[in-house]
């Protein structure tokens, strides 16, 4: 829930302060002596670097190379066994590294662990697949989104995307609308590089309204001749955009009485 | 004795009709269009609405088909995603000729409200479309009314005619 502020005399003011409102993070519990989650933590032992509770259920940050024995502990010794999801974060940009995470349920204590650790890029994560069946195809598809390699993974194959896809879309650097790559991929798959430009680029505007356009549409009840000229002259108009007025709100209040 | 003689000149007239061919085979393909039992996504289940025993495409000649060798018209049910664009080329190429492609929902037409890297921007990228059929979904009526306008379309088509090429085929 957004924090309640006062809305008084809001009209009065030029501008809303809450505009640029930051979303709280959720807070961090301690791992309350005597607990589930204390015994869960002493029997890691070393191994983690940082614990606390989280919405009701326990984080545990490790060392990458130690995944593998640290959640084998938690099958094993702490009746964790189900790994509901496994994948990870990019968090490149911002530390130039992923966080993966491995979500594991016990059923007998109704809980559930996060195991958190950190990889930089271009480094390998050791497989959980010989504890955990379910982490097969969630690895491939860490693989697939991310680009992460996984030792000793059984089938390490994209399990998402095609098998000949460039690129790993999940990644914040891929663009959202697609590479060039992207772009193309169907066109090069099943007609070939050279008929490109008889298809022509993607139509990315979903405005985009071709009236005119007698080889692509056909008109149901008036029917022309294929690629027909039926404009009678007239010159079909380009769309227009409305202007967006974009306001500066951290340039002070001014600018809002200029705008018009 | 009874006479049995038909007096052709008077009432019914004769039992004789004539028309074209081109009209004679277009009724045909038109009352008799199968479409091939392909769906994609949600717009998948409004078509096998449209085929269900409540909108009833039977009333149309519109049997689906489990074949592509036996289907004449494609109706493409929703997102095309990039990875199946090629099986979806594959089974029209698989189609005899004549045929004919629906394009059904915002998604085959467009991308829809998928614009980003995985889904084909409009299946016409990869196929050749005759009817785009708004919606999302749209209802079987809308999908009944599609199939009626390319009944439509093919009634006032050359019986004769590839429509691909936009050539007249060679009568042997």
């Amino acid at each position: 829930m957004r924090k309640y502020t006062p809305k008084d005399n809001v009209q009065g003011k030029s501008y809303y302060t809450d505009r640029f409102w930051v979303a709280p993070r959720v807070p961090r519990e301690e791992v309350e002596a005597g607990s589930h989650f204390e015994a869960v933590v002493n029997a890691l032992g070393s191994q983690v670097k940082e614990s606390y509770i989280e919405v009701g259920q326990l984080v545990v940050h490790i060392d990458a190379s130690e995944n593998f024995a640290v959640i084998k502990t938690l099958r094993d010794e702490c009746g964790y066994k189900q790994c509901s999801e496994q994948s990870a974060v990019d968090y490149l940009a911002q530390d130039g590294e992923f966080e993966l995470f491995y979500q594991l349920l016990n059923h007998a204590e109704a809980k559930r662990v996060r195991v958190v650790c950190r990889i930089k890029k271009g480094e390998a994560i050791e497989s959980i697949v010989p504890l955990f069946k379910s982490a097969n195809f969630a690895e491939r598809e860490m693989y697939d989104m991310f680009g992460i390699k996984v030792n000793n993974h059984p089938f390490l194959k994209r399990i998402i995307m095609p098998d000949d896809w460039e690129g790993h879309p999940l990644l914040k650097t891929y663009p959202l609308q697609g590479d060039e790559f992207a772009s193309w991929y169907e066109v090069d798959k099943i007609f070939g590089k050279e008929y490109r430009d008889i298809i022509g680029p993607e139509n990315r505007d979903p405005a985009k309204v071709e009236r005119y356009d007698t080889k692509r549409f056909s008109r149901v009840g008036y029917e022309v001749p294929f690629g027909a000229d039926i404009s009678e002259g007239e010159k079909e108009q380009a769309i227009e955009y409305s202007e967006t007025i974009l306001v500066n709100y951290n340039a002070g209040t001014k600018q809002l009485d200029e705008r018009k | 004795m009874a006479q049995h003689q038909v007096n052709y000149a008077s009432s019914a007239g004769l039992p004789i009709a004539l028309t074209t061919v081109d009209h004679l085979v277009n009724w045909g393909r038109s009352n008799s269009l199968w479409p091939l039992t392909y769906g994609l996504a949600c717009c998948a289940i409004e078509m096998m609405a449209a085929g269900g025993a409540r909108y009833d495409f039977d009333r149309f000649g519109t049997i689906f088909r489990a074949s592509p060798r036996q289907s004449d018209v494609m109706i493409l049910a929703g997102t095309l995603s990039k990875k199946h664009a090629e099986f979806a080329r594959r089974l029209y190429d698989q189609m005899t000729e004549p045929k004919w492609v629906i394009s059904m929902g915002s998604c085959a037409n467009t991308g829809g409200m998928f614009n980003t890297y995985a889904t084909v921007q409009g299946v016409d990228r990869i196929i050749p479309v005759d009817i785009y059929l708004p919606g999302c979904a749209p209802r079987p009526e809308t999908l009944q009314y599609a199939l009626m306008m390319l009944q439509k379309k093919i009634r006032k088509e050359s019986a004769n005619m590839n429509k691909n090429t936009k050539q007249n085929l060679r009568l042997v």
